[in-house]
This record gives C-alpha cells, sequence and structure tokens, in this order.
C-alpha cells in the first residue's frame, strides 16, 4: 500500500467572478521513502493541490476526492483535530518563500520548539537539545546562536535551513517541499536540494519535490508527475521521461532545458497556462500544442494507458526526446 | 534600547515647544484683556492695574515674557490659578489621578472587549458575527456621546436604579484620599462596601468614554487580522498543526498588534484631553472638569498650564507605544 494516496482530487475555489477548477482530477501516489516530483509551469495547481491534502487552503476552496489516504487513513474522515495530529508530525510541508514563511514576531528557536511540544510533548531541556540537534543535522553553524535568531536576523537560505529543521523535527513520514529553492541564490539552490536529498536517505521519509525547474528534477527525483492547467497530464520513472516523453507538454518542457537547446536561444513555450478565464474547450494544452487539431481543440483528451506515461492527449508521442528535438 | 528612547524623546523636543508656544500664544490671542477679567464685575483702578500690569509682566517684551515662561515650566513651575491662587501644577496632580482612572478603566475596558471581538470577527469574515460587530462599531463610532451618555443615565440610573448618577463614591464613605486613584485608596480604607461603591460609580463614566475606543480599537484589530491572516507565516502556523486559538490568538496576534497598540496608545492621548465632555456629565472631579470651569472663569494660568501638562502626558504616553513596538515586533528595533 503506498503511504499518500489521492485519487481524482479536485479543488475548486469561490471567487467573486464565479467558481474556479484550480485542481482538476489529480491523482498522487507517493510509496515510503520515495522521492516523487511534480512538475509544471507556475499556476499548474501544484500548490494547491499539496494544500488541499494538507488541509491548509482558504474556507473558499471546496476539495473532493474519490481517495485521500495517508499511512493508512482516510483524510477525509478525520476530525480536523485528529488531522491537526497527522500534520506537522507525519506530514510535513516548506514552502517556496522562507524569508515571509517564518513568524516575524518569534526566533527561531521559539518556532522549532513550539512544534516539538506539541507533537512530542518534550520537556524545556529536551526541547532544546533536539533543537540543536535539528539544527546541526541542516547544516546551521553555531546552532544555540541561530535558536536565539529572529528571522530577519538570517539570510534567505539560512532561514530555508530553519525550516526544514522545522518540517523534520518530528521525524515526519512524508516532506512536501514546494518550491524550496526558487526564490534562494544559484549557489544556495544547490545546498538546499542536496540538503533534502541527503535528510531524505538518512531519515527513510517520502518526499514530495514541487518546481518547474526540469533541471532540479533530473537530478533529484525517482519519478515525475507533470501538471497542466490543474490536472496531471503525465506521469513516469524520471529516466523514462527524459528519454520518452509521451505528452506534448512534457516534451516542450524538457526541449526548454538549456543543454537540450539546438539553436542559440533557448526555445520557450509560447503561450501561458490557461487561468480562470480563458480556459479552452477540449485539452487544455491545444492553443499552445503544436500538434492541435480540431479534435483536441474540442474534446477533452483522457489518460493513456500505463505503458504511455498515463499522457492525457490525443495522440500520445513516442519517440525519444533527443529524436523530437 | 537606551539609544531608541533617547532619540524618541529628542523627536519630542520640537513638540514640546510648539505646545508651550501654542499655550502661551492662547492667552495673547483671546478677546479680553485677562487683568480686567481678574479683576472681575467690582473693576480695578488705573494704578492697580498698572501695578497688576508689572506684577504679571505684561509689559515686558512678549519674547522675554516667553523666555520667562518657558524657564518657569521647564522647573516645574507653570503659575498661579487666579482662583484659587494655587500653584497650577498641584492642582493638576490633585484632579489628574481621577482622570487617570477614569481613562485607564476606559481603555481597559475598550481594550478587554475590542482586542477578542475584533479577533473573532476577522476569524469569521463576512459572517453573522462579523457584521453584526461591525454595524455596531459603526454605530458606537458615530454616536454623540452627550447623548450616549444621557440614554444609559435613563436606563440604568433612572429605571433601573443600577447606577449612580455622578461622583467618583457614596458620600456615605469618607476617607483620606493620599494617591487620588478612588478605587486603591477605597480599598485600603478599610470600609466596608467603598470599594464597591467607587466600581459603582465608575461604570457608566468607563463605558460613556470607552464606547469610541471600543469601536476603534475592534475595527483596527479586525483589519490588521485580516492582513496578517493572509500571510505566509500563518500557513506554516497551521501546517505545523497547531490548534486555530493559537494560529489565530499567538502567531496572527501578536503581528496584528502594531497597529492596535497604535490606535490604543492615540486613544489614551484623545482620552486624557477628551474626557472633557464625560467628566462634565458625570461630575468627575478631574482636569477635563478642571479645563472647562477654568475656561468659563477665564483662570488663563490654569487654561495654559493645563494645556502644556495635558500634553506632555499625551507625548509620554505616545513614547510609551513606540517603546511596547520595539517589544512586540524586534524588527521594529533595528530600523
Ligand atoms: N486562494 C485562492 N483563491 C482562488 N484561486 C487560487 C487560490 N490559490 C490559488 N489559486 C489559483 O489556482 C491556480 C493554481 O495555483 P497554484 O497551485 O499556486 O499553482 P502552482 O503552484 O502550480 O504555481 C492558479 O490559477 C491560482 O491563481
Ligand atoms: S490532445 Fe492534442 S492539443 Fe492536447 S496535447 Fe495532445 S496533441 Fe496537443
Ligand atoms: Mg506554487
Amino acid at each position: 500500500m503506498p503511504l499518500l494516496e489521492l485519487r481524482n482530487l479536485s479543488v475548486d475555489f469561490a471567487t467573486a467572478s464565479g467558481p474556479f477548477r484550480a485542481v482538476d482530477g489529480v491523482d498522487v501516489s507517493v510509496d515510503k521513502g520515495e522521492i516523487l516530483a511534480i512538475v509544471g509551469e507556475s499556476g499548474s495547481g501544484k500548490s494547491v493541490s499539496m494544500l488541499a491534502m494538507m488541509g491548509l487552503l482558504p474556507w473558499t476552496a471546496t476539495v473532493t476526492a474519490d481517495v485521500m489516504n495517508f499511512d493508512g487513513k482516510d483524510l477525509r474522515q478525520l476530525s480536523p483535530k485528529a488531522r491537526r495530529k497527522i500534520i506537522g508530525k507525519d506530514m510535513a510541508m516548506i514552502f517556496q518563500e522562507p524569508m515571509s514563511s517564518l513568524n516575524p514576531c518569534f526566533t527561531a528557536g521559539y518556532q522549532i520548539k513550539e512544534a516539538l511540544r506539541l507533537h512530542l510533548g518534550l520537556d524545556a531541556k529536551a526541547r532544546q537539545k533536539r533543537a540543536v540537534e535539528l539544527f546541526e543535522m541542516v547544516g546551521i553553524p553555531a546552532p544555540e546562536e541561530r535558536l536565539k535568531a529572529f528571522p530577519h536576523q538570517l539570510s534567505g537560505g539560512m532561514n530555508q535551513r530553519v525550516m526544514i529543521a522545522m518540517a523534520i523535527a518530528c521525524n515526519p513520514k512524508l516532506l512536501i517541499a514546494d518550491e524550496p529553492t526558487t526564490a534562494l541564490d544559484v549557489t544556495i539552490q544547490a545546498q538546499i536540494l542536496d540538503l533534502l536529498t541527503g535528510l531524505q536517505r538518512d531519515t527513510g521519509m517520502a518526499l514530495i519535490l514541487i518546481t518547474h525547474d526540469m533541471g532540479v528534477v533530473a537530478e533529484t527525483a525517482e519519478r515525475v508527475s507533470v501538471q497542466y492547467a490543474g490536472q496531471k497530464v503525465e506521469e513516469q520513472p524520471v529516466a523514462d521521461l527524459f528519454a520518452t516523453p509521451h505528452h506534448p507538454y512534457t516534451s516542450a518542457l524538457l526541449a526548454a532545458l538549456p543543454e537540450r537547446a539546438t539553436e542559440r536561444h533557448l526555445p520557450t513555450i509560447p503561450g501561458v497556462v490557461p487561468g480562470q478565464f480563458d480556459r479552452p474547450e477540449g485539452c487544455l494544452f491545444s492553443p499552445r500544442c503544436k500538434f492541435a487539431d480540431d479534435r483536441c481543440r474540442t474534446v477533452p483528451p483522457v489518460p493513456a494507458s500505463a505503458d504511455l506515461g498515463f499522457a492525457r492527449c490525443h495522440y500520445p508521442l513516442s519517440v525519444s526526446a533527443e529524436a523530437e528535438a | 534600547m537606551l539609544r531608541f528612547i533617547f532619540s524618541r524623546l529628542l523627536t519630542f523636543l520640537p513638540t514640546f515647544f510648539g505646545v508651550t508656544l501654542i499655550a502661551f500664544a492662547f492667552i495673547r490671542v483671546l478677546p479680553g484683556d485677562p487683568i480686567i477679567v481678574m479683576a472681575g464685575e467690582r473693576g480695578v483702578t488705573p494704578e492697580r492695574y498698572q501695578e497688576l500690569i508689572t506684577q504679571f509682566g505684561f509689559d515686558r517684551p512678549v519674547i522675554v515674557q516667553y523666555w520667562d515662561y518657558l524657564k518657569g515650566v521647564l522647573h516645574g513651575d507653570l503659575g498661579h490659578s487666579f482662583v484659587t491662587k494655587k500653584p497650577v501644577w498641584d492642582e493638576f496632580f490633585t484632579l489628574f489621578p481621577a482622570t487617570l482612572e477614569l481613562s485607564l478603566c476606559a481603555i481597559v475596558f475598550a481594550t478587554l472587549l475590542g482586542l477578542p471581538a475584533g479577533v473573532i470577527a476577522a476569524v469569521n469574515r463576512g459572517k453573522f458575527f462579523d457584521r453584526t460587530l461591525m454595524s455596531s462599531a459603526l454605530i458606537g463610532y458615530s454616536m454623540p456621546i452627550f447623548w450616549w451618555a444621557l440614554l444609559l443615565i435613563i436606563v440604568f440610573s433612572g429605571w433601573l436604579g443600577w447606577t449612580p448618577v455622578s461622583g467618583r463614591i457614596s458620600l456615605m464613605y469618607y476617607f483620606d484620599n493620599p494617591t487620588g486613584f478612588m478605587l486603591w485608596d477605597a480599598l485600603w480604607s478599610g470600609q466596608k462596601g467603598a470599594l464597591w461603591s467607587a466600581i459603582h460609580h465608575l461604570i457608566l463614566p468607563t463605558i460613556v468614554l470607552g464606547t469610541i475606543p471600543l469601536a476603534v480599537i475592534a475595527r483596527q484589530t479586525r483589519s490588521a487580522m485580516l492582513e496578517v491572516l493572509s500571510e505566509d507565516y500563518i500557513r506554516t502556523a497551521r501546517a505545523k498543526g497547531l490548534a486555530p486559538f493559537r494560529v489565530n490568538g499567538v502567531h496572527a496576534l501578536r503581528n496584528a498588534l502594531i497597529p492596535v497598540i497604535t490606535v490604543i496608545g492615540l486613544s489614551v492621548g484623545t482620552l486624557l484631553a477628551g474626557a472633557i465632555l464625560t467628566e462634565t456629565i458625570f461630575s468627575w472631579p478631574g482636569i477635563g472638569k478642571w479645563m472647562v470651569d477654568s475656561i468659563f472663569r477665564r483662570d488663563y494660568p490654569v487654561v495654559q498650564g493645563g494645556l502644556v501638562l495635558i500634553a506632555v502626558m499625551v507625548m509620554i504616553v505616545n513614547l510609551t507605544v513606540d517603546m511596547l513596538y520595539g517589544f512586540i515586533n524586534p524588527k521594529i528595533r533595528k530600523r
């Protein structure tokens, strides 16, 4: 049984201009100790789907799913209180903006010890000991002093380390990292990714890494799920996905990688992810797809078979990416 | 921290001189000759008039007069009341505790009700409680104080007979008033029922004086909370599995407090200065009533000194508020 299983997850927002489906029938499945990458451009519903699973969306969101199981529990059946016993303990999340994700009014130590007291019931001495240990684990020098620091006294990279320490404080079975490096300097990005994969290896937790960077995926993940405009459009093991992408969107994302660019300029995918008001009729990718025909523009495609990477496309590709490019 | 306080004190200097200047100019631009007014209906002989002019220094250049006045103020000499002949300073400090006691009660009342109300409204944005609270706040804010006081007096003192109409304590009780704070003195007087009587007398004036700050604090808390609740660190707090009470009451409220403390501070300032109406209605022997009486009696040194002292009190409150910011949000201390 997978550690996490979401089937047909949808999220609708009630907005001033009517309902908006930000996540549309997404399936996610993660095994113990596995690294799953979720990729897709900004606005694809990556964050919203994970926040929905954590129960962190505002009240304007309606979450529905056929299956929502974590660690043998049906998340849909849990009371809010029972759910709070799981999130922050067995299932933790870190976010894109480390600088604004920590409370400016409390020290790093206060914020990390809060979780230790809540979930593990440690006394003050044990909390201090564990907090120092965690800071050492995430590579924060002079931990005793940093525990007393306020977030504004630390750099972005350091704050993200604090966030990671906080997230792994109670030995979670699953860590969700939502674009953990997007807001950081390039040099720091690699350090944080190494830290995350290292911690994953050492602790055996499962890791969901959300990113819009295919380069990051190649270096870290085992399996990749590609999301577009709220839908999962393809899913494959990382090597297969890079070798033979089946969905034209995946193929386009890969072609945009710097090392795969054949022309002098980096090819980007023209157009943007459709939002609330410009959702196309048939295939959501059709306005930007170079293979689109009339059928694509009128009939929404359904996911293909497993050997075609569940590609949500009428005409899944099966040539290798190199040949394609 | 010391440097912070010192720099804040420096910024108060211009304000302080401005206030003394205004207070000084006040009696010189007002129509009517203070000496004539002082002399009253019996009038004054020309010789006596000259004598008084010299005595009060009105014959010297204005600049010199101001300088003398300023020197006096800096030495704590605010002159003597024309009417009682007592030093303005002494009168102020005999009456100030009454105003302070009432103002503190009003602000505590407004904060204790307004803060939680604002938090609950923000958390339940758009729901019944929120809408009810916000409309009541609007009413409270725009209610004419005089009318509101009379309404409360009619209902609670008149119809129900629950509360007294005026004064600070029932005439049944008599004891020394060493601190001037009636609640405190009543408690230590050892007389049975004295404290209860003092509380009884405080209820209506507190509600009347606290109504506007209550409305302001509730609205400010709500809007500050709404802003903070959409911050990333609130999501982090919830992602930790913290209960809503901790997320809203600790993580969010602590951040929302800065603008709320500001309006509380501003309210204390306006309360000290603005208890005038409430004190007059309830015959509350504080500085508000003292100032009103002095204006009617053309007791210029009192008006002048009272203005300066009230301004200083407001400045002290503001300084305290500024220092509180640093304690609540360490980021501000750095700036
Ligand atoms: N609270 C919200 N209310 C309404 N729409 C939202 C809300 N949060 C996100 N969205 C919309 O949902 C879509 C998906 O957002 P998101 O999951 O953040 O994308 P990603 O993380 O893939 O960049 C976007 O179009 C975004 O505008
Ligand atoms: S269904 Fe058509 S438009 Fe959509 S991705 Fe496939 S080929 Fe492109
Ligand atoms: Mg996102």
